[in-house]
């Protein structure tokens, strides 16, 4: 990459309104310091309290998604593969984008899960949230299925999502959480 | 028995448990990617608790944020409450938040409806 590349792509960032941009691996001690600099940019841009929690909690289960899951067959794949993470302005809110690369086999039931959750109305995605709560189970990485549930009751709008094939094993997975005030 | 003091952290919240007056606080965050491990202590605690001479428990969240893999241990913690309510202790919850924060209240509510410990909701204009 030359250095008038690295210019386009960082204009091309600013031109999206994004307030942070990441690519790489997601640790835990990251995962908190990204959570800092969010906080401080909502502070420094005066946002509403209610948009500033808003944009933290789902920015927290997106997160924590991308550094439970993001963890696929590594015998199959060498490298971990990295994650991609945008936190972006947009005309009445926040967009909080992310990426990660997923099994080919996830890619269907990833999918079902999601376009459900879309087809709920608010008070049957409170139930399936109620119920999943209380379902007694627990992933041994700690994630107990909540997360995207609990992205689009606080998000209040449908999840955007998508996948792109990445080679024969493994397709790369992305999110749009829309904030609105 | 001993009190449980664990300090807060960027992601973990500051627990205050008080045996001699019998005053339980969990305050702060808590939205740590494991939350299993953080609040096995805490549950530990609780089970000695209910086999002490104790025998009015009050439980203060004042929680700023939570994550979901916090919100399936909160529920331990609480269903913990629920055994010692059931050994005859009296046992109450009190779920303090922000009064513009419709979210924690409405997760408040929530919890009150799947436990069966008094769980009080109180507003307070900061925590």
């Amino acid at each position: 990459m030359d250095k008038s590349h690295l210019f386009e792509v960082y204009e091309d960032l600013d031109k999206r309104n994004v307030v942070l941009s990441f690519k790489g691996d997601l640790t835990s001690d990251l995962l908190t310091s990204i959570l800092h600099v969010i906080e401080q940019k909502l502070d420094r841009y005066n946002e509403p309290t209610p948009v500033k929690r808003k944009v933290f909690n789902v920015l927290v289960e997106c997160l924590q998604n991308l550094y439970l899951h993001s963890n696929i067959n590594e015998q199959e794949i060498k490298d971990k593969p990295s994650v991609i993470v945008m936190v972006a302005k947009s005309d009445n809110g926040y967009n909080i984008l992310t990426g990660n690369v997923i099994a080919k086999e996830s890619v269907k039931l990833l999918s079902e899960r999601l376009t459900n959750i879309n087809r709920l109305t608010k008070e049957e995605l409170k139930q399936l949230y109620l119920e999943t709560l209380t379902d007694g189970k627990r992933s041994s990485k700690g994630g107990g299925g909540l997360g995207f549930l609990e992205i689009a009751r606080k998000s209040k709008q449908k999840l955007e999502f998508g996948f792109v094939p990445n080679n024969d094993k493994t397709s790369f997975f992305s999110l749009n959480v829309k904030i609105t005030q | 028995m001993e009190n449980l003091i664990i300090k807060g952290e960027a992601k973990t919240p500051t627990i205050d448990f008080n045996y001699s007056n019998g005053e339980l606080v969990i305050s702060g965050r808590s939205i740590p990617e494991n939350s299993i491990e953080f609040y096995k202590p805490i549950i530990e605690w609780l089970e000695s608790l209910k086999v002490s001479d104790k025998d009015k428990i009050v439980l203060d969240i004042k929680l700023e944020y939570f994550n979901t893999s916090s919100s399936k241990c909160i529920l331990d913690v609480f269903k913990k409450l629920e055994e010692i309510k059931g050994v005859g202790k009296d046992a109450s919850i009190r779920w303090y938040y922000e009064s513009d924060d419709e979210d924690m209240e409405e997760a408040g509510q929530d919890f009150s409806a799947i436990i069966k410990v008094p769980l009080e909701l109180i507003t307070v204009e900061e925590l």
